[in-house]
């Protein structure tokens, strides 16, 4: 915002809304799961919303994203809806899987989300597919695959970074490095620095604030310009931080992690808080904010109706989509 | 080569049959259905100008072109994700293997990812992409380099798996597998590449599932998949010189497999041996020994008998290696014991 170009308020409170209501679902999730209403667990996406949001602002509906273990906030981002999310999670047929896949492994190709993946790190490869089958079909699009700093473990990346390096495909890899892999800190588990594994292989890489939405858009969109162009692949590191646990289970956790650091990150960096304040310092009065959030939590609360009320898939369905 | 000309049911002379090697069927299968449809590319090492170490693609890049024939680096978890990414967004490629022992390496992506997208999707994505890679001992080749491990990825459910024995079955079943809407695994035994046998000139496809007889017998059946066909074809020769009728049924696919047709045969005969490159303890042929078993208890006048290699690591040298793998001699061995003929 150099140049101070006109603040356009209805599409960054679009963005804030996006933002608030994948805060909302992680909430409902949460809630879901304390109350014993949802089978298995679930790995809130809540504190990180601005990266799910700034990238897929960027993206166009047909763009593709992988996700990952912790994806509830990019598959809302890329545009899927909270009723069929949350019967997703709770295993009925209305979900966006028929209740096969449950919350880790949720899928909508109208949105071009190829789904989450529950292997760390499991789809590099599937996004840097994506991108080869985007460069021989001459479409135009681009495949984004978001990863935590856990995945920069895993040997898959390398080799096809590598490749879509030497092949100049269009695909972008967004880390979200909040802080933690499960219950390990990343100073126990990644030597050197992120970006210069990047520059290793001689991608392009951008390191952004993953709190600040409108700087993890722009630079999305800058790296999003790149790829269409055909230069080639890039790099996202977004610093950020996950405000619950590894997963909803993950309560007392303060022997990885102090309660001063979660209380520090959610009273000064939350991201909603830091656009919300951005918004009203615009001119955005507060009563229009506080509108859209009732809105968003009806909606939410809506959903999680339904998806309660849901009828579960036939058990004969076990059976079916083994082979297409 | 050592091994004897095979007899198989579908060695008619008619027009437009040539005398193909397993390898030149292969290269023919890819390269008429990447003529016919456009979305199909081969990924993987040495691919291209190389036409891989054993030159079964070769000539393909020169019609085709490196952007269809992608040489890759030595990365096989990386092409096998890339195969996966590319055929869940419309293109159907072939990810190139080069040896079947490094299918280790890509177990992530493909039981992982390949077997359970469709179904963990509900049914929305798919994976129509195939790999192609080896197996079969017997080339002084080592540990690392010589193992059948077929079974492994029989075991996935969501995985189609050939193991084609003859030039035309390689053609039909590498066919099938580069239409087909999921992921197949298709494993080559190296030492069949320069076999020769009739292939038409026509389109034809062999339907995975479909087992073949492929020598009608009496007697006892001799189950056999890839390799292990030529073994017990001759096996069968030799045990008709001493009266015992022998019926060979490749299964041509582990997964799915043709149960009816095994359980038919053993019906038939009431004896059957299971005969297999891959490591016999829990491997391939304890399922289908399994199967028959059970479908044609009633009928058999004998133990389901298995063979297959010996459960060591394949050595190098060819006085040790030579012992791993069923021979027809053990085969003849077994045959007679199983008809009470020694």
């Amino acid at each position: 915002m150099a140049e101070n170009p006109p603040v356009d308020t209805e599409q960054w409170l679009h963005v804030y809304e996006q933002m608030y209501k994948i805060r909302a679902f992680e909430n409902a999730t949460n809630e879901l799961y304390l109350g014993a209403k949802m089978p298995g667990l679930a790995h809130l996406y809540s504190g990180e919303e601005a990266v799910a949001v700034g990238v897929c602002e960027a993206l166009n509906r047909d763009d593709y994203i992988t996700s990952t273990h912790r994806g509830h906030g990019h598959c809302l981002a890329k545009g899927a809806a909270v009723d069929r999310m949350f019967a997703e999670l709770l295993g009925k047929e209305a979900g966006y899987c028929r209740g096969k896949g449950g919350s880790m492994h949720i899928a909508d190709q109208e949105t071009g989300n190829l789904g989450a993946n529950a292997i760390v790190g499991g789809s590099a490869g599937i996004a840097t597919g994506a991108a080869l089958s985007i460069k021989m079909r001459k479409s135009g699009q681009v495949a984004v695959c978001f990863f935590g700093d856990g995945a920069l473990g895993q040997g898959l990346f390398y080799e096809v970074a590598n490749m879509a390096a030497l092949w100049k495909l269009p695909v972008i890899y967004v880390v979200e490095h909040n802080l933690y892999g499960e219950y390990t800190h990343h100073t126990e588990t990644a030597a050197g620095d992120v970006l210069t594994r990047a520059a290793g292989f001689g991608l392009h890489a951008v390191e952004v604030d993953g709190q600040d939405v409108k700087a993890v858009m722009a630079a999305t969109a800058e790296l999003v310009a790149r790829a269409r162009r055909g230069d080639g692949p890039s790099v996202l590191l977004c610093h950020t931080y996950r405000f619950h646990g590894h997963h909803v289970g993950d309560i007392n956790r303060a022997y990885y992690r102090s309660p001063e650091e979660e209380a520090e990150w959610k009273a000064e960096r939350d991201p909603l808080s830091l656009l919300a304040d951005w918004l009203t310092e615009n001119n955005v009065e507060q009563q229009v904010i506080d509108q859209l959030e009732a809105t968003v939590t009806g909606d939410v609360q809506a959903a999680v109706d339904f998806a309660l009320n849901a009828p579960y898939p036939s058990p004969d369905e076990v059976t079916s989509h083994v082979f297409a | 080569m050592s091994s004897p000309n095979p007899t198989i049911s579908h060695s008619v002379a008619a027009p437009g049959v040539r005398q193909l090697t397993f390898g030149q069927a292969i290269n023919e299968a890819i390269a008429e259905e990447m003529r016919r449809d456009p979305l199909i590319f081969v990924v993987g090492e040495d691919v291209a100008e190389a036409g891989t170490p054993f030159k079964v693609l070769l000539g393909l890049v020169d019609e085709f072109g490196p952007e269809r024939i992608i040489d890759s680096p030595i990365s096989e978890a990386g092409i096998a994700g890339i195969g996966v990414g590319a055929a869940m967004t419309g293109m159907r490629p072939i990810v190139d293997i080069m040896f079947g022992d490094f299918t280790t390496l890509v177990m992530d992506q493909m039981v992982n990812q390949a077997a359970k997208i469709h179904y963990m999707s509900g049914g929305k994505l798919k994976v129509p992409m195939v790999l192609r890679t080896t197996m079969g001992a017997s080339r002084r080749s080592a540990a690392q380099h010589s193992q059948s491990l077929h079974a492994w990825l029989s075991h996935v459910p969501g995985l189609k798996v050939a193991i084609p024995a003859t030039p035309y079955d390689a053609k039909g079943l590498m066919k099938a597998a580069i239409r087909d809407e999921n992921p197949v695994v298709i494993y080559e035994d190296k030492l069949s590449y320069p076999i020769k046998g009739p292939v038409p000139e026509e389109d034809y496809i062999i339907p995975l599932g479909v087992a073949e007889v492929k020598r009608t017998g009496e007697d006892i059946t001799l189950v056999a998949t890839s390799s292990m066909v030529y073994v017990a074809l001759s096996a069968a020769e030799k045990l008709a010189e001493i009266g015992i009728s022998a019926e060979v049924v490749d299964p041509r696919t582990t997964a799915p497999l043709d149960a009816e047709t095994l359980i038919a045969s053993a019906k038939k005969t009431s004896r059957v041996i299971v005969i297999d490159e891959g490591y016999q303890e829990y491997g391939v042929t304890g399922e289908m020994a399994s199967v028959i078993a059970d479908g044609a208890f009633y009928w058999l006048d004998a133990p389901v008998k298995r063979m297959g290699a010996m459960h060591v690591p394949i050595p190098f040298s060819p006085a040790l290696e030579d012992r791993t793998i069923p021979t027809a001699e053990q085969v003849v061995e077994m045959a007679k014991m199983l008809c009470g003929r020694n």
